[in-house]
């Protein structure tokens, strides 16, 4: 079976959708250069798709929201790349007050089809203001989608949905998964907002997204040595956010840990424990966090390994937290 | 001819701006009598909102009528705007109509926006509307990308901003991004002294906004903005420049507001007898008597006026008797299906 590399996972479902519809535009910083991109993303597409549909832009993070914003509402399905995901700080007026509100506020008279890419998470040693991931800073905002896959033929399929998605959606891509492999999607398009099991098991419900869910899944491997049968949701997206998916899990396993590169505080993960009580505390025996602590991230690779969530730390917490007599129903 | 005269003239469409620029004294009747629309309108929203029936906040235009109506008689209705926070003037100069904008600034279901965009933020896309905007700044980004969708359908993009904006990321960042990508985009900067409560000239460094192009290279022209013929004759050369792909244009057009920056603000900062003075060069008295001289007869002049002015009532007492929208027949949806 051939395998898909997840960065060439993100370029196909560019050019397919190009080539699929013409209103689809893709630019940003450096992409269309012969590169394709800080993290070789995109080469080729601008020889495939012509200047005017794949094209660079000036390092003006607020024009490129602002300009994505304009166009989509006018006809056009832009993608812009923003490089790292710490840049969206500069975009947010136009994202969070342009593109989440028009159709709500227009009294539905029209939608905002753009895409927002961008590279996010550490572990790669990029220090502070390139290593953050945004997803729960856009997570909070009504009228705007957030994905970030975990998967080669996750990010292929959640990528082209987005595109062809009548609302603005963000996009987020770990670069600690650029260069993972994974077997070729089964379907044309991920729908936004359904959440997967990606293992299944009846002692233990593991929640994560992005690079999370396969620190998830090595940590499902390890535990299933002590004996204990981990089951993984991939949320895929944090908004719209499956809560239904989570809740038929922690319905069957009674206990969650819910895995978040990023502090716990304001993060997606102590919301979606908040969601979980509101909803199942019935099925709830056990709840609990892996996160950061509420720092910036780190440089030095001693300091950013400890500050990291990782399969290793979540085999820790879940021993320490489940202790060894855990009841389980192997 | 321009390729586009051509593509009209084989498509039977009139060349609806030649007698505009032949200087036609009707067709500037016609934009006088739209001046006069959004005057009455504001003057009708200000006793409204005194009345407890617009809420919240509004930000009226009056004075500064000549800018958004003598721009937009240089558009097809096909070609896009965006509009700020004081945004009534360019939502009526478009097209939006006046029943239901006011129906809108009451929060009533007929309004544009079925009541939930109210002043500052009125969308109307049907008439190339693509929004106005509460954040200072946001209209220039937005007719920024609305003209990368006008270049690919042959249609033109304005954006209307004040002087505030023009220290905005917003303004600087787009004007390099439109200048770069050739965008057929009209950026029209209504400067009206004052960013808020502080005057202009105590927060803009450089002293003249339009020369803030130059240094993209941008073609830019310094317009008297209480002068409908020189609006019009400013914006007609920009949009015509963004037609044959030329660019980008910059106009500063010098105007002034009647009432303070919002409901809040009695305007206490101006120094005296600056209000007269520009009371004095009223872009409605400026056009009404250009008009006359021009040889358009009194009568008129005052029937335009006057149906301009029952426009408003009748725009005002239908919203006044229109139903709020309830939550329970249509609730929100968060996204488009």
């Amino acid at each position: 079976m051939s395998e898909l590399e997840f960065r060439a996972a993100i370029r196909d479902a560019l050019a397919e959708e190009l080539e699929r519809d013409d209103s689809v535009l893709f630019f940003g910083e450096d992409v269309a250069a012969e590169q394709g991109g800080v993290f070789a993303v995109t080469p080729g597409l601008q020889e495939r798709f012509g200047t005017d549909r794949v094209f660079d832009t000036p390092i003006s993070e607020l024009a490129l929201a602002g300009a994505a914003f304009g166009a989509a509402t006018t006809g056009m399905r832009p993608v812009i790349e923003i490089m790292f995901g710490d840049f969206m700080g500069l975009t947010m007026d136009s994202l969070v007050n342009q593109a989440a509100k028009l159709w709500y506020v227009s009294n539905e008279q029209g939608s905002v089809p753009l895409v927002v890419r961008s590279a996010v998470g550490a572990g790669g040693r990029f220090g502070a203001m390139h290593s953050q991931t945004h997803g729960t800073w856009f997570q909070g905002i009504p009228g705007i989608k957030v994905a970030a896959p975990s998967s080669p033929a996750d990010a292929k399929g959640l990528l082209k949905a987005a595109i062809r998605d009548d609302n603005p959606v963000i996009f987020l891509e770990h670069k600690r998964l650029y260069s993972v492999k994974g077997p070729e999607p089964e379907s044309e398009t991920v729908p936004l907002g359904q959440a997967a099991v990606v293992r299944e098991g009846g002692d233990l419900t593991i929640v994560s997204i992005s690079k999370g869910v396969r620190d998830a899944l090595q940590a499902a491997d390890t535990l299933a040595g002590d004996g204990l049968d981990v089951e993984v949701v991939d949320l895929r997206t944090l908004r719209p956010l499956d809560l239904g998916t989570v809740l038929g899990s922690v319905g069957k396993t009674n206990r969650v840990l819910a895995v978040e590169e990023g502090p716990r505080i304001g993060g997606w993960a102590t919301g979606l424990l908040g969601l979980l009580a509101e909803a199942g505390l019935h099925d709830l025996d056990d709840a609990w966090i892996v996160a950061t602590e509420e720092t910036p991230i780190p440089y030095s690779p001693s300091l950013e390994d400890e500050f990291l969530p990782s399969a290793e730390t979540i085999v820790e917490s879940v021993r320490a937290r489940l202790g060894t007599g855990v009841e389980t129903s192997a | 001819m321009s390729a586009r005269e051509t593509r009209e003239a084989e498509r039977g469409v009139e060349p609806r701006t030649t007698a505009t620029r032949d200087g036609d004294p009707r067709a500037y009747l016609d934009a006088y009598a739209r001046m006069v629309l959004i005057r009455e309108f504001e003057q009708a929203i200000h006793r409204l909102f005194l009345k407890g029936e617009v809420h919240g906040t509004t930000h009226l235009s009056a004075g500064q009528e000549a800018v958004p109506v003598g721009v937009c008689m240089a558009l097809e209705p096909e070609d896009y705007a965006s509009g700020t926070y004081r945004g009534h003037g360019h939502a009526l100069a478009k097209g939006t109509a006046p029943e239901a904008l006011a129906a809108e600034m009451l929060g009533r279901a007929t309004g544009v926006c079925g009541g939930r965009a109210g002043s500052m933020n009125v969308v109307d896309l049907e008439h190339g509307l693509v929004g106005c905007f509460g954040i200072v700044g946001g209209s220039i980004a937005a007719a920024t990308g609305a003209g990368m969708s006008a270049q690919r359908q042959e249609r033109v993009s304005v954006a209307f901003f004040g002087d505030g904006a023009t220290n905005q990321a917003y303004f600087h960042e787009c004007l390099n991004f439109a200048q770069v990508l050739e965008l057929p985009v009209v950026y029209v900067c209504e400067n009206n002294l004052y960013g808020e409560f502080t005057p202009m000239h105590a927060v803009t460094a450089g002293g003249e906004i339009a020369a803030r192009a130059g240094a993209y290279g941008m073609p830019f022209a310094v317009v008297d903005g209480n002068d409908l013929w020189a609006v019009h004759e400013a914006a007609a050369e920009a949009v015509d420049r963004a037609r044959s792909n030329g660019g980008p244009t910059l106009l500063e057009c010098r105007t002034y507001r009647h009432f303070g920056h919002s409901k809040s603000d009695p305007a206490r900062y101006r120094p005296d007898g600056e209000l007269d003075q520009w009371l004095a060069r009223d872009p409605l008295t400026i056009a009404r008597e250009r008009l006359l001289a021009d040889g358009l007869a009194e009568d008129e002049v005052s029937a335009a006026e006057g149906g301009a002015r029952q426009a408003i009532e009748r725009a005002c007492e239908a919203a006044l008797a229109a139903p709020y929208p309830d939550p329970r027949e249509r609730p929100g949806a968060e996204f488009a299906p």
